[in-house]
């Protein structure tokens, strides 16, 4: 039987990992297998991870405002090495204008602080099937 | 993707056509089986290690650091390490690679991360058969790490050519209890977290139930296996080299005494027996559940109309079960 696996990442310096363990808490409980890999993850890191594992989504968590540098080559990333498929999406303090930015590049959703967790696993819920 | 193509590309080495065929015979895709034949015939007898302990033993740093010792050498390895799914909700959190991060540059080195779904033994279900696939991919060496274990999981034994059982000097007193079970099915013991107090002592405590061991066994000609105890500290590296050597001089015994060969047709009977008992079970859940309402006849069971086993006498046609057989009662 398939399970959908969401790989789960700090991506650059920023050791805030109270929230992206909430979230990944939160995806667990509503049944999913989450591959936590961490603070301090590269791009290289990242994607490299999200396709040994064959995940169908990859969450990345960025407070430090390496955003704009990290999100984009991620993408980049999986198109290269064969994971273009995998959809992105993101937290962590990003501005707005940043948000959009990062949507039109092709990240598929920010959420900010004070998401609630039901909001973020409705969201995947619906983006990718129910468990 | 047709699951030829996809063998095609495996069989060319691309991973991320590795990571898809573990995927579809993690979940018993439909076509699993047939995937599964064509790997096992290509398997070339990768090495296996499996790394077991409790929980918070050292096991996923460990891993990665016998990987890191190999990896420049250019060995071919692959990494399979398990967590718990949750009994309640079929989630988990795998979290061993946050312990193995810098073997990311490794292109020699592929890791996956599998929950439990269900198993008990610290291992998945699935797991032997993620190993057929990375050895039929061209891994050389395998290292499976098992959740965290106490004293009757022990899976590992039928999936790997060596276990290492990791513990650390605070197991202490709870040795005794592990005489049987962990215990008996280590070919190497770690104590790790050795700079710890009481390290010593634990290690010299261990040594002493082992010679317990080796003076109950059988007097015998044959040379034997004196299971060793290494001190490690993981996390700085001291004691890896050794623990790699002490592996690769267990495998040099097996293989010499024909240890090895035997061990895995043991494993491959266990897994033709298995895949007996699973198209059985298919079969006669078939046969006798179909339109069977299991859980009425439970609250009849438990209202007490009925005890189970006349239930099923009544309800499940067994008798023409026992015909196929020629009347051997069920």
């Amino acid at each position: 039987m398939k399970r959908i696996r969401i790989l789960m990442a700090k991506g650059g310096l920023d050791g805030h990992s109270r929230g992206i363990k909430v979230v990944a808490r939160a995806l667990r409980d509503a049944g999913f297998e989450v591959i936590y890999t961490g603070l301090h993850q590269s791009p290289g890191m990242i994607v490299k991870a999200a396709i040994q594992e064959d995940v169908d989504l990859i969450g990345i968590s960025i407070l430090s405002g390496a955003h704009m540098a990290i999100f984009p080559k991620v993408l980049e990333l999986l198109q290269l090495e064969g994971g273009g498929h995998i959809p992105v999406f993101g937290g962590g303090i990003i501005p707005s204008a940043d948000q959009k930015r990062l949507e039109k590049m092709g990240v598929k959703r920010i959420f900010g602080p004070g998401t609630r967790t039901t909001e973020i696993v409705d969201w995947v819920k619906k983006n990718l099937g129910d468990v | 993707m047709t699951s030829d193509e996809l063998l095609d590309r495996f069989f060319n080495g691309d991973m991320v056509a590795l990571a898809k065929v573990i995927s579809l015979v993690e979940n018993r895709s439909p076509d699993h089986e047939r995937v599964l034949a064509r790997l096992f015939r290509e398997c070339r007898n990768a090495y296996r290690v499996g790394i077991t302990g409790p929980p918070g033993a050292g096991k996923s740093t460990v891993v990665d650091k016998i990987a890191m010792h190999l990896a420049e050498d250019g060995t071919e390895m692959g990494i399979v390490a398990v967590d718990p799914t949750s009994p309640f909700t079929g989630g988990a959190v795998l979290g061993d690679r946050i312990r193995m991060k810098d073997l990311y540059k490794y292109d020699n080195i592929f890791i996956r991360s599998m929950a439990t779904r269900g198993s008990l033994g610290g291992l998945a279900s699935a797991t032997k058969d993620v190993l057929v696939a990375l050895d039929a991919y061209g891994k050389e060496l395998i290292l499976v790490e098992t959740v965290g274990v106490g004293q009757v999981e022990l899976d590992v034994v039928d999936a790997c050519d060596t276990v290492v059982v990791m513990l650390t000097p605070e197991a202490g007193d709870s040795v005794q209890a592990m005489k049987a079970g962990l215990l008996e099915i280590a070919d190497v013991f770690v104590v790790n977290k050795a700079d710890r107090d009481g390290a010593e002592i634990f290690a010299i405590e261990l040594q002493s139930i082992l010679e317990i061991k080796e003076n109950n066994m059988p007097k015998s000609s044959k040379p034997h296996w004196k299971t060793p105890i290494v001190l490690t500290v993981a996390p700085e590296d001291r004691g890896i080299s050794d623990l790699w050597n002490t592996i690769e001089k267990h495998r040099d015994f097996i293989i010499r005494e024909g240890i090895f060969e035997t061990h895995r047709k043991l494993q491959i009977k266990h897994k033709i027996e298995q895949i007996i008992e699973n198209k059985i079970r298919l079969l006669a859940q078939r046969k006798f559940l179909t339109g069977i309402d299991i859980d009425h006849i439970a609250s009849g069971v438990y209202e007490g109309q009925i005890d189970p086993y006349s239930a099923v006498n009544k309800y499940c046609r067994l008798k023409e079960f026992e015909n196929i057989f020629e009347g051997d009662q069920l």
